[in-house]
Parts: structure tokens; C-alpha cells; sequence
């Protein structure tokens, strides 16, 4: 490990004090910055400064800070989570920058992804797309013995792969067209390939891929672009599968 | 009928219509490719190929409304979902870039299918709304190609088509459901293919015919 060095960078930051506040960029210094540091450590100590100069400090996403929780995110450069593969924004690190260069952060844009303040957008419409049908009913009742219902290894494998999805929104920023195929298709998979997923397979990608139209996401338009910024790296041979399921819930199930 | 309209009117549903539609030029690309390439076998052999077509009759009526009919559907289609993504992101980002998913011919979609409709309309009224009793197919062919703009502007269009298939080859496919691990690759691959087929095939001939009459 080479010894931690120190950057100064110039950053254009998005800030919007409220849903109806048109917005603009403001331009910042951020001096000796560790290049051991996170994005989002880089933005404390931004912040920092801003609060001591009695100013509003920048409002971000964050949560567990460990790549995990898809709280945090924002548009660096034009690539969402910043230009680092299969990353989320606090595992994005500042050695991958050098010394004074300009960093532009925007927050996600789309319809659907209402600025609450700054980087801090209103991601609820995924809790209502999976309120829609991205759930399986399950009677209670005495607990079944393990391996009774056998599954192959690898198609549990690609239902975690799916199940990986931390739901940070990502996907739809990174999509030319604000998109959530990428979202819904990884909820729709992980239940969609599994046995216990099968009863309500058509009602839930009908339902879901309907509550997706109605909150305004873009088309899907096999672009691929959600997958190259996925932190979890969920392939678009889910999204094939949503489309399998909405070919079979549409034409041959008993679903309306 | 309620059932037939929302499956269609979804996004999926829209993407189902302008994958089936693309697919269906693809096929009609390939017949009017093959037809085509009787050219480099000269002026007896094209005309023999064009009365050969045209004896079809009522067949070649009922492949033209049908053709019609798709290209209204893939073009209704795709200007409702060019403008229904533009809604889905009223404020746009200061800075893009791709992250590699993006192909030349994926980004350019709507641009180049909306150059393709002029180009269709504008080889229609060149070749096919035409006065066909005092010229043969041939002479109306050789005519146009004989002007240096002519080939340049067919040359371009067929450039332009072969961007719009490279991606909405395999595309179609992706929208279908029709993704496979063993076969995925190869879609992609042939789509690719298809494509340079596609800019060869009909983009040299307008250079033949020029060259040789």
C-alpha cells in the first residue's frame, strides 16, 4: 500500500432546497482530501466546512456506508455511483481521482424520483412497484421439513443473483430513458424462478410491470447501460425474464 | 377486449409491438436484398426478376398493405415511446456518459429510424411511384444512379439502416423473452453480421450499377 496521499478538488454540486425549487449547480473546494477517503467521507468534510462558514451543507442519501444498505447515490461525472464498477457511491474511493479535478454530482433523475433536497431523491415509487405483487403468500402453519422441495443449485444461484438487487435506484438514473426494468425484473426473477414464486407468477409481473407504466418510468430500450452501473452487477438477461413472464401472464394465463 | 388493449398499451406491450414489427422488416430486408443482388446479372436479368415479382399480382397487393400496416404500427409505436421517454425525465443531467452499454447503434434509435422513414418515402417515389409505361425497372434504376448525389444519398441510407438493425436485430430478440445463455451470443453475433450483410449487399449496388452503365 502506497502511503495516503492528499487532493484538492473542485466540485459542482447539485442543490435544490425543495421539490418545487428549480435548482442549480453551486461550485465548492474540497482541499486536502485523503485519497483514502470515500466519496461520501469527501462530502463531510465539504460539509464541515460549509457548516462552519454557516452555510447549508449538502444533503445526501447514506446509511450503512459498507455497499450494502442502496441508500446512497448520486450522478458523478455522468455515471451513476461514479465511474467505478460494481460499486455503490461510499465505496466509490477518492484514489481513483486525481488532484485537482473537477467533479460534477447530480442527484437521480427521473419523473418518478421526486428531489427532495439536493442528492436526495424520493426513491418510494420502488416500495410501491413491489407493494404491487413482488411478494409471495404464505399460509402459516407447521414448519416444513428442509429439502422438501428441491431446487438445482444453479437456479437458486440466479435467484440470489437477482435477490442481490439493494434497490438504490442506480438502474433508472443510469438508463437513457429512466427505465426500472432493470428494479422490477430482479424482483420479478427472484420469485419467478423459484417454486414458491410459481403460484402468483402472473399476477405479480402484470401487476408489477403495470404499477412501473403508471408511476412514470421510461421504456426499456435493451440498452444495457443499468447493468455496466448495477453495485450488484444484476444482468439484463433479467429483464428477458420479466418479459417472458409478462409474454405468459398477458396471453396464456387466466390474469386480466 | 380490455385485456388485448392494456397488454399492448404497456411498456412491455409496445416493445413486444415494435420488436414483432422489426423482426418482420428483417425478413422483408432479406427478400428485397435477394431480389437486388439480380442486378450485378444485368439488365435482362433484372427485368426477368422484376416481371417475375410483379406476375405475383394480388400477392405482391396484399405484401404491400401488409408491409404498410407494420411500418404504421412500428412507427406509431415508436414515437409514442420516443416521447414517453422524454416525459420520463423532464430535467436532463449536466453530464452523460456511458458506462459501455451503449452501442452506436442503440443510441442513435429514434434519429435513425426517423431518417429511414424519410428514405423510404423518398425510394417509393423514386422507384415505385413512377412512371412504369415508358421505362423498364432497369432504365428507372440505372437513371437515378446515374446522378453522383443519388448513389452518395442510397449509399448513406443503407449505412443508416444497417446501425438501425445491428441493434434492433437482437433487440427484438431481448423483448421477445427469447435470451439464452448458449444462444444469446450468437443473436448478437448475427445481428452484427446481418447488418454488415445489410450495408454491403444493397450499399454496393447503387456503386455497380453507376460504374457499369
Amino acid at each position: 500500500m502506497t502511503a495516503a496521499k492528499e487532493i484538492n478538488l473542485t466540485l459542482k454540486v447539485w442543490r435544490q432546497n425543495g421539490p418545487d425549487d428549480p435548482g442549480g449547480f453551486e461550485v465548492y473546494r474540497a482541499e486536502k482530501i485523503s485519497t483514502d477517503m470515500s466519496f461520501l467521507e469527501m462530502i463531510d468534510v465539504v460539509n464541515e466546512t460549509l457548516t462552519l462558514n454557516g452555510k447549508e451543507p449538502i444533503a445526501f442519501d447514506h446509511d450503512c456506508r459498507e455497499g450494502i444498505c442502496g441508500m446512497c447515490g448520486a450522478v458523478v461525472n455522468g455515471r451513476a455511483h461514479g465511474p467505478e464498477k460494481g460499486t455503490t457511491l461510499c465505496q466509490l474511493h477518492m484514489r481513483h481521482f486525481s488532484d485537482e479535478d473537477t467533479i460534477v454530482i447530480e442527484p437521480w433523475r427521473a419523473k418518478p424520483f421526486e428531489i427532495i433536497k439536493d442528492l436526495v431523491v424520493d426513491r418510494s415509487s420502488f416500495d410501491i412497484i413491489v407493494q404491487a405483487g413482488g411478494f409471495i403468500s404464505v399460509n402459516v402453519g407447521g414448519a416444513q421439513d428442509a429439502n422438501n422441495i428441491p431446487i438445482p443449485q444453479d437456479v437458486v444461484e440466479k435467484a440470489m443473483d437477482a435477490a442481490a438487487c439493494i434497490g438504490c435506484g442506480a438502474c433508472v438514473a443510469a438508463c437513457p430513458n429512466a427505465s426500472a426494468m432493470l428494479f422490477v425484473s430482479a424482483k420479478i426473477s427472484q420469485l419467478a424462478l423459484l417454486p414458491q414464486g410459481k403460484p402468483e407468477a402472473a399476477r405479480r409481473a402484470s401487476a408489477m410491470i403495470k404499477t412501473m407504466d403508471e408511476l412514470g418510468f421510461g421504456n426499456c430500450g435493451n440498452e444495457a447501460e443499468c447493468q455496466e452501473e448495477c453495485p450488484k452487477e444484476i444482468s439484463i438477461t433479467n429483464i428477458a425474464r420479466l418479459n417472458r413472464e409478462f409474454i405468459k401472464a398477458s396471453f396464456f394465463s387466466s390474469v386480466k | 377486449m380490455t385485456w388485448i388493449t392494456s397488454t399492448l398499451g404497456s411498456s412491455v406491450g409496445k416493445k413486444l409491438m415494435m420488436a414483432l414489427t422489426g423482426l418482420s422488416f428483417c425478413c422483408f430486408l432479406i427478400v428485397h436484398l435477394a431480389g437486388n443482388l439480380s442486378l450485378y446479372g444485368g439488365q435482362d436479368f433484372f427485368n426477368a426478376y422484376v416481371d417475375h415479382l410483379h406476375s405475383l399480382g394480388v400477392l405482391i397487393t396484399f405484401a404491400e398493405w401488409g408491409l404498410l400496416i407494420l411500418a404504421l404500427i412500428h412507427i406509431l409505436t415508436g414515437v409514442t415511446l420516443f416521447f414517453g421517454n422524454l416525459k420520463s425525465r423532464p430535467n436532463r443531467y449536466a453530464v452523460n456518459k456511458s458506462a459501455g452499454g451503449r452501442t452506436l447503434g442503440s443510441m442513435t434509435m429514434p434519429y435513425t429510424g426517423l431518417f429511414l422513414l424519410a428514405f423510404i418515402i423518398f425510394h417509393l417515389f423514386d422507384f415505385h411511384f413512377t412512371d412504369h409505361t415508358t421505362r423498364t425497372v432497369f432504365q428507372i434504376v440505372s437513371e437515378s444512379f446515374s446522378k453522383p448525389g443519388y448513389v452518395v444519398f442510397y449509399v448513406l441510407a443503407v449505412i443508416i439502416a444497417a446501425i438501425h438493425v445491428s441493434h434492433g436485430f437482437w433487440s427484438a430478440f431481448q423483448t421477445l423473452g427469447l435470451d439464452h445463455v448458449k444462444y444469446t451470443p450468437l443473436i448478437k453475433g448475427v445481428s452484427l453480421v446481418f447488418s454488415w450483410v445489410l450495408a454491403l449487399g444493397f450499399g454496393l449496388i447503387p456503386i455497380f450499377v453507376s460504374i457499369s452503365t
